[in-house]
């Protein structure tokens, strides 16, 4: 899913339970290497059941974009003991669903379906994780239904191909820089060959994680993992994930992009981050909380405040911060301005705004707003079975241990507003970052 | 993400399953909710729903329900926009306001150890907005700015000239937003009186969902519901599709096309709704339904194609959407063609109809996922008229449908000659009729 760092970012739901309550979490590591995760809930008799796989569009060789998101779309085709086109029609026949994303650092595949089926979708996940069986013409079929979707949520959007752009300048050097669904040229060429080839080196249990969420027991769920990814062969290629890094980033970049299907036009900056590693997540956590406070919540955000209340040039402003990847990421601001308002205003007034806060710091009132519902935020998650199989999964596929997942929400909590200043000066370096203006064809 | 997932009319088809044990809780002044007690988690979550939405107001008035409800949570009672937001962050609770051609609605899902100060700015919000002159400014640029975003947007541009030719003249034609010009005439007082005639105190109906008893709730709800007013506007007439078969085309600069097609569709209150249901299951929504496997699986002419009914409270469409390149889409749109032709001619098979009854009811399960979601099911299911006992029912009326009952409203339903295809884009080969 193209979207899926974006959407984690600024969400303060990605916080752990450690407050009143917690999600009851059980975790075990078969012996072929496959890791698994259960939790609990016990609210309805329904389960979601995910495998996640530590590669992503980051991990592409070069000239092969959209593999790794093309290679998701095949894994629905059939294996060597389900007929094509069987896999996602034997689920719904069951009533469940199922669908998977790829992101830039992993590939996720999950049903949610009733508990009594779950020992049929190990059967089937674990198939298709060794036994995938493509042909020539399933291969092309899918190609032309991803170049649609490319179509549809790319080539149709201004503000996607902005995204892509602004994305491709801000990564100099490392894959982050190539959209996850591939550049047009590149998918076009991919084939039988390419798919597995990618599918034999990466999908495999010691590469992969398990995430099963819902009315279960844990200590059956362990037994069924062994019973049917126990038995899968590891592979001895997985190695360490070792990605082309950026160079010192010695000059800011801008760009203006112009379509002529714009309405409303914006300005953007992103800045290099750093992002969560292992053992070492307070700097993406002051960062975290350094987003709420420019731009999590419109009017009573840093942002908001300035540029929609007290000076009211923009119709929206925002921050965000996405700090669940596997290499550094971006940080990011933007002003939307009303009529009337040119971008050059916008960016002058928005630059302002940082250099202002930068001298202030945080509003103490607005730090405890901020805690308060990072807190809280911890309860609501218990509602949402989905968002804390995901938490879980992504978190454990960029490496972080179900212990940094367990401490992220105290890391949040112990946030200062000096923290918040020292992450803040330590990010808005220039010239790590990517300023740009989205225009409508045909105007200055 | 190999499924685009779409997110449509989720309030007349919500229904189902096995923790819900309702309880009707009215309270002393005669307001009514239905209740799951869910006391697992500190938490309470209500659905809040008010007939009428943005078709009863005046057509002078196009817009302001749309603008009204974005302003509900810009100020009330003895707090400024600021100072509401900055209330509502200290409690953690969220809030959220939205409006449809149909209805009004509001989600809140607060902390049980908040629950009292919560309720009371959603009381506020409800009863006593200010609707201040700076907040109104502000919140119309921003609605200028949706409504900018509409008139490039090929779904929206396609979607609206649908409503054109599906309504005509009755108020569901008209954009939720209103026009530019619409809103610039808008004043502050036209809020105030769009908030009098939409939230009415005879037409809420209340899903809630969480740790809290039915006493707590009665009280709750004369609390923060009695001071509405009564309703004084009427519910707008039935309307039905007024424009017969053919083809739109708007040019947009796109490299792929955007179909919407429709024609007449069926009632939620039909006795046949059910049937109809089920009958487009299996024409188009899933990965195993016609459409999905004609056009998508087997010749690879879309990322994504589907076909929904849309039971508006005063009118039935049955309609569908797709994507596909300028080059392709005159042959997906042939191939939709002879799907509804063969659905009208031929009705489903046996087995087709067996996998889509498996596929409905063991899904309806997986829709109570959380109490935000039960909270929707119970207050949509009360916006449809349904019987308290419709979850407890609904996969046994899924699982009397017989292929008689599906070729007898496919026959009425599914009718090729009055389908009617807006094309966005720059379609090849598609000439307008």
């Amino acid at each position: 899913m193209k979207a899926s760092r974006l959407l984690l970012v600024g969400l303060l739901a990605l916080a752990t339970p450690v407050f009143a309550q917690q999600a009851k979490v059980t975790t075990f590591t078969l012996q072929n290497g496959m890791e698994a995760v259960v939790i609990e809930d016990h609210r309805a008799p329904v389960v979601t059941h995910m495998v996640w796989y530590r590669v992503g569009s980051a991990d592409e060789a070069p000239g092969k974009s959209g593999i790794a998101h093309f290679l998701e779309h095949l894994m629905f085709v059939g294996t060597d003991d389900i007929p094509e086109g069987d896999f996602s029609r034997i689920i719904e026949g069951l009533g469940g669903d199922d669908n998977a994303f790829t992101s830039y650092d992993y590939t996720a595949y999950f049903q949610r379906i009733s508990t009594e089926h779950l020992e049929l979708m190990m059967t089937m996940e674990a198939d298709r994780m060794r036994d995938l069986v493509l042909n020539e013409e399933a291969v092309q079929t899918e190609r032309d239904v991803v170049l649609s979707e490319r179509a549809q949520r790319t080539d149709s959007d201004p503000g996607s191909l902005f995204s892509e752009q602004r994305a491709a300048a801000l990564y100099m050097n490392h894959h982050y820089g190539i959209p996850v669904i591939g550049w047009r040229h590149e998918i076009e060429q991919l084939n039988l060959t390419d798919a597995l080839e990618f599918y034999r080196h990466y999908y495999a249990p010691n590469n992969a994680i398990l995430v099963v969420a819902g009315d279960v027991d844990p200590h059956e769920v362990e037994a069924l993992a062994v019973a049917h990814y126990g038995k899968l062969e590891p592979s001895d290629g997985i190695t360490a994930r070792a990605r082309p890094t950026e160079p010192p980033h010695l000059s800011p970049r801008r760009l203006e992009f112009f379509d002529a299907r714009v309405s409303n036009p914006y300005v953007i900056r992103s800045y290099l981050a750093p992002e969560r590693n292992t053992g070492s997540q307070s700097q993406a956590a002051a960062l975290t909380v350094l987003a709420e406070l420019l731009g999590g919540s419109g009017l009573t955000s840093v942002l908001g405040k300035a540029l929609q209340l007290e000076d009211p040039i923009a119709v929206s402003t925002g921050a965000f911060y996405s700090a669940t990847s596997l290499d550094p990421d971006s940080f990011g601001v933007y002003v939307v301005p009303g009529a009337g308002v040119s971008l050059q205003e916008a960016e002058a007034k928005m630059d302002t705004v940082l250099e202002e806060f930068l001298l202030n710091g945080p509003d103490p009132a607005q730090m405890e707003r901020i805690k308060a519902q990072i807190r809280a935020s911890e309860i609501y998650a218990l509602d949402d079975q989905n968002g804390l199989a995901r938490r879980y999964g992504a978190a454990l596929s960029i490496g972080l241990t179900i212990e940094d997942i367990a401490n992220w929400p105290d890391e949040l909590n112990a946030v200062t507003a000096d923290d918040v200043m020292a992450a803040a000066r330590d990010v808005f370096t220039l010239e790590n970052s990517v300023t740009g203006w989205l225009m409508k064809e045909g105007t200055e | 993400m190999r499924h685009l997932l779409s997110l449509f009319f989720a309030i007349a088809l919500a229904v189902p399953a096995s923790a819900t044990d309702i309880q009707k809780v009215t309270s002393e002044s005669g307001i009514t909710a239905w209740l799951v007690e869910e006391h697992s988690i500190p938490i309470v979550s209500f659905d809040i729903l008010f007939r009428g939405g943005a078709s009863i107001e005046p057509s002078d008035k196009h817009g302001a329900t749309y603008l009204m409800t974005g302003l509900l949570e810009e100020g009330a009672g003895q707090y400024d926009a600021t100072e509401f937001l900055e209330a509502t962050e200290a409690l953690a609770a969220r809030f959220s306001f939205d409006a449809s051609r149909d209805l009004v609605s509001i989600n809140a899902t607060v902390l049980k150890e908040n629950l009292d100060p919560s309720m009371e700015l959603l009381r506020i919000a409800l009863t006593e907005p200010r609707f201040d002159a700076i907040a109104f400014e502000r919140v119309r640029e921003q609605v200028n700015s949706v409504i900018r975003r509409a008139e490039t947007n090929p779904q929206s541009l396609g979607g609206s000239h649908f409503r054109t030719l599906a309504f005509g003249d009755h108020p569901y034609a008209r954009s939720l937003e209103g026009t530019l010009e619409s809103i610039a005439a808008l004043t502050p007082q036209d809020m105030r009186e769009a908030h009098q005639t939409a939230l009415t105190h005879d037409r809420i109906v209340v899903g809630v969902v969480g740790d809290i008893t039915p006493e707590e709730l009665a009280k709750l709800l004369d609390t923060v519901f009695a001071a509405l007013p009564g309703s004084s506007s009427e519910i707008v007439p039935m309307t039905s599709m007024q424009a017969g078969g053919g083809i739109d085309v708007i040019y947009h600069p796109s490299p792929q096309s955007v179909a919407i097609f429709g024609h007449a569709g069926i009632m939620r209150d039909d006795p046949d709704y059910i049937a109809a249901y089920v009958m487009n299951h299996i024409m188009g929504t899933g990965f195993t339904s016609r459409l999905n496997q004609e056009i998508r699986e087997k010749r690879g002419l879309t990322y994504g194609v589907s076909s929904f009914l849309a039971p508006y409270d005063r009118a039935g469409l049955y309609m569908g959407a797709m994507s596909s390149s300028n080059e392709n889409i005159a042959e997906a749109i042939d191939l939709i063609r002879l799907e509804w032709a063969k659905m009208a001619d031929n009705g489903v098979t046996n087995e087709e109809l067996e996998a889509a009854q498996k596929y409905l009811t063991g899904s309806y399960p997986l829709r109570f996922d959380s109490n935000g979601a039960i909270a929707s099911i119970l207050a949509g299911l009360q916006f449809a008229n349904l019987p308290i006992d419709y979850i407890a029912t609904r996969n046994d009326l899924v699982n009397a449908i017989t292929v008689e009952d599906i070729n007898r409203v496919a026959s009425r339903l599914v009718q090729p000659d009055k389908l009617h295809f807006v094309i966005v884009g720059q379609p090849e080969g598609i000439a307008a009729r």
